[in-house]
């Protein structure tokens, strides 16, 4: 039986010839990111600024009837709803800002949400209440900043668990690629405007653990070419090291894509977002290992006296008695 | 590294088939099958966002807890001074502004006092701190005031008897299987699956059912009362009803509480056939209430239920049978509410809610099918790659991914472990990740027998050399894993410890089991090259 191949064997191609164009783009891809992150700011989900979701599907309609819909929710008077599609055209989800005094009284947002249930059935008659969330001011602060957390604690945790494993080059460089990779991502949530909410951090948290896979395949292949060519310069030892694990890269990010494209197209609509991002993620983190994460290194002058074993002061100290002797 | 004894090929087969055989009590379920019930049948659990059902998340207000512990050591104060000594007199006492305040009249019994009430306090947390400070100012002012860790005991103990009487509440109910959970120290997590709307929990949550009998002081002004003024000794309570009057001024004390109940229930009254609640006293209870009605026949009391009056009868005859029908325009609904939560004892804190999430039935139903199709399409597309780029490796690598489905089902069921929304797409990931162990090293063995090395010699090597970036890529995705865990609420965390499982039995199925056909084969075959 004849096998598939996708990289043919002993490719030479020389990725790090472009390195500076390709981090001049990257840099420039990620300021682009922040600067929509900050102008157009992402469209964040009733977990992080509090408020009422409703999810209504439209059973026997093929799409949902969203104007008309947001004429009816504006008449009831509790201010203008945020209806956005998610997955499959006639599935939405209502988003309102919790009615002033909710923190003290809980019970007057679930009068608006009755009220607004109560309309909707009323209206429609194919509609069907898919799940109601209401989340506190106070909540969803909290679950922010735990978000925050957890983001920051996870990129820094694996870098510090690279640097003690490697040195203290490839723990910037990993923690480096992580910041570029969760940097467009979240660039890509506030172009697309899709809804960003707790199942997304969980997202990029995926993201974190699966980009750092391909970095660290890269960086122990150069851990191990820096023992074996002490005399080669550090470019051409990095470029010998990504055409050696190239093959592998690209199937193992197959691979990931096939499952990932497999749950995008037959998956459940409300996780689309989440897989959108780790799908992004993927891509972006492929390409991070071999431009990023790379690179770096050479400005960040590893050699490969990194990895000789360094004299202890015990042993110098037996060096000179030995010498002195 | 390719010897395998007998009694490690029995071993990890052993395990392999084990914890497999531990997930098809919850295959048989999803596909519609009947698991024999003779057998032990280990089930994942469904999460909310996919078997349907309420979360709501409640929160106690701990400013509320001091002002009690305030108002609890006032009377204590009055009850032991009045019983240790008559001749004690104190006055201008006040709990309002923090602490509680009062002046002992005679200074010679400043001492006298402070032994008395010093048993009143008692040890808190583990530093030897007391639960109140007892200072004496200007000679003859005493000032307790309750300390931190006094307040912090205090709001623990009451946040485990509130999780104490949210579960009898619920329970209540008729609800089944619901999921009760401290959060951190002021919050409870309920969680009721299938339940599709919560309001008639809510409700019966919201309310602390503090039931509380007090004299009507009629010695009060009207005009005064209108303003909000009461006289000394009384406070002014609205009527939880505002049609059926204005606020009335009782006595804060001398009532009796509502807490010594044995049985609570509803009715209807005989006469109006209005819903009631009728409450049965405890021995003790009913020995009060009855002295508090005979003292007091032909007055006006107060029935209040978490601050408001629900109705204000007269007296007319005293009641001595140890039981009191309790009516306030009651709907048959909330009358039942009250009699549960009477029955299930009074909240020691309101709890409010601070989030909710209800997930119809059918999204969740939706999901799982979804789910599963992607699964199913995920994972043949995936064989067919695999399969089609290291052939013969291919099948191992494939097979061993199959085991690594079962077992992390397998495992979830034993330890009872639930699936949620995202941890559907955790699964299909966790697929798409575990090959990647085998690709590192089915390629290093390719490279290596690039390189010249014999077949033994390569694969020895390709999975020795493999495993160092393999371990790597594992710790740090649990590290991620791990951290998502502790701080993601719910469906978060669901994902993570899909993730974790997953990262665990794919290094065993995609490094030992792999290891282990592919060894059998070589000693079998002794194939001279490989074609990979």
């Amino acid at each position: 039986m004849k096998l598939l191949k996708l990289v043919p064997d002993n490719t030479n191609i020389h990725f790090l010839k472009w390195r500076l164009p390709f981090y001049i783009g990257s840099l420039l891809l990620m300021a682009a990111s922040l600067g929509l992150v900050f102008t157009k700011g992402l469209n964040l989900g009733v977990d992080f600024v509090g408020g009422q979701m409703i999810r209504v599907t439209f059973e026997r309609s093929a799409e949902a009837p969203v104007a008309d819909l947001r004429e009816e929710v504006t008449k009831l008077g509790y201010g203008e709803p945020i209806i956005q599609r998610y997955g499959k055209p006639n599935e939405i989800s209502i988003r309102m800002k919790l009615p002033s005094g909710a923190d003290h009284d809980p019970a007057l947002s679930d009068k608006m949400a009755r009220t607004i249930t109560a309309d909707i059935k009323g209206h429609y008659a194919d509609a069907r209440i898919d799940g109601i969330d209401s989340v506190s001011g106070k909540v969803s602060k909290e679950l922010g900043w735990d978000a925050f957390q957890a983001l920051g604690l996870a990129a820094l945790a694996v870098a510090a668990y690279i640097w003690l494993r490697f040195e203290w080059q490839f723990g910037i460089g990993a923690l480096f690629s992580l910041v570029h990779d969760v940097t467009l991502t979240l660039g890509m949530f506030a172009l697309t405007q899709m809804e960003f909410d707790l199942n997304i951090v969980a997202a990029l948290l995926t993201l974190i653990g699966y980009s750092l896979n391909d970095t660290i395949v890269v960086y122990d292949r150069v851990r191990e070419n820096l023992k074996k060519y002490r005399k080669m310069p550090l470019p051409e030892l990095l470029d010998l090291s990504v055409n050696e694990t190239l093959a592998r890269t690209i199937v193992t990010s197959l691979s990931m894509l096939i499952t990932l494209v497999a749950l995008l197209a037959f998956g459940p609509e409300v996780i689309f977002g989440f897989t959108a991002a780790i799908t992004l993620g993927i891509f972006v983190g492929t390409y991070s290992s071999i431009y990023m994460a790379a690179p770096i290194l050479i400005w960040l002058k590893v050699n490969p006296k990194s990895f000789v074993p360094t004299e202890t002061a015990l042993e110098k100290q037996e060096r000179l008695a030995r010498d002195g002797a | 590294m390719l010897d395998f004894p007998r009694w490690k090929v029995l071993m990890l087969w052993g395990v392999t088939i084990l914890v497999a055989l531990a997930s098809l009590p919850s295959l048989f379920s999803v596909s519609g099958l009947n698991w024999p019930a003779a057998l032990p049948s280990p089930k994942i659990n469904l999460g909310l966002d996919l078997a349907g059902g309420s979360h709501i998340l409640l929160e106690a207000d701990p400013s509320q807890v001091r002002q009690q512990r305030l108002e609890g050591m006032d009377e204590s104060v009055r009850n032991k001074l009045k019983t240790t000594d008559a001749t004690i007199r104190i006055s201008d006492i006040s709990n309002n502004n923090g602490s509680l305040t009062f002046l002992v009249d005679d200074v010679t019994k400043v001492d006298a006092v402070r032994e008395a009430i010093l048993p009143l306090t008692s040890g808190a947390g583990l530093t030897g701190q007391r639960d109140w400070n007892i200072q004496v100012v200007d000679g003859n002012r005493f000032v307790l005031t309750p300390t931190q860790e006094g307040i912090d005991q205090a709001v623990t103990q009451a946040m485990d008897t509130a999780v104490e009487v949210v579960r009898k509440r619920i329970d209540g109910l008729g609800t089944k299987e619901p999921t009760i959970l401290r959060q951190g120290a002021q919050r409870i997590v309920v969680q009721v699956p299938g339940l599709q709307d919560p309001q008639q929990l809510k409700n019966l949550l919201g309310q602390t059912a503090k039931l509380e009998f007090k004299l009507v002081d009629q010695s009060a002004l009207p005009s005064d009362v209108a303003r909000g003024i009461a006289p000394v000794g009384s406070q002014i309570v609205p009527y939880a009803d505002p049609k059926m009057g204005a606020p009335i001024a009782v006595k804060r004390l001398g009532g009796i509480r509502g807490d010594e109940l044995t049985n609570a229930q509803t009715g209807n009254n005989s006469q109006t056939n209005e819903p009631v609640v009728s409450i049965t006293f405890n021995t003790e209870g009913g020995a009060k209430f009855a002295k508090l009605t005979t003292q007091n026949v032909g007055k006006p009391f107060a029935i209040i239920l978490d601050g408001k009056v629900l109705s204000a009868p007269n007296i007319n005859e005293p009641i001595l049978g140890g039981s009191a029908q309790i009516s306030g325009h009651f709907t048959t609904e909330s009358a039942g509410q009250l009699a549960i939560a009477l029955r299930s004892g009074a909240l020691p804190v309101d709890l409010k809610v601070v989030e909710e999430r209800t997930v119809g039935p059918d999204l969740g139903a939706d999901s799982i099918r979804k789910g599963v199709i992607a699964m199913t399409v995920g994972t043949l597309a995936l064989v067919v790659f695999i399969i089609a780029t290291y052939g013969r490796f291919g099948v191992y690598a494939c097979i061993a991914l199959v085991m690594n489905m079962l077992m992390i089902l397998g495992v979830m069921a034993t330890i009872g472990a639930t699936l949620t929304l995202p941890g559907i797409a955790g699964f299909v990931l966790t697929i798409g990740a575990a090959v990647d162990a085998n690709v590192l090293i089915n390629e290093r063995i390719r490279e290596e027998r690039h390189r010249g090395r014999r077949v033994v010699a390569a694969v020895e090597t390709g999975y020795k050399e493999a495993s160092r970036a393999i371990f790597d890529a594992n710790v740090t995705n649990v590290i991620a894993a791990v951290l998502m865990a502790g701080f993601g609420t719910g469906p978060i965390k669901g994902f993570a410890v899909v993730l974790i499982i997953g990262i665990v039995t794919s290094v065993y199925t995609s490094m030992w089991l792999t290891r282990m056909w592919v060894a059998q084969w070589l000693r079998r075959a002794r194939p001279s090259d490989l074609n990979l």
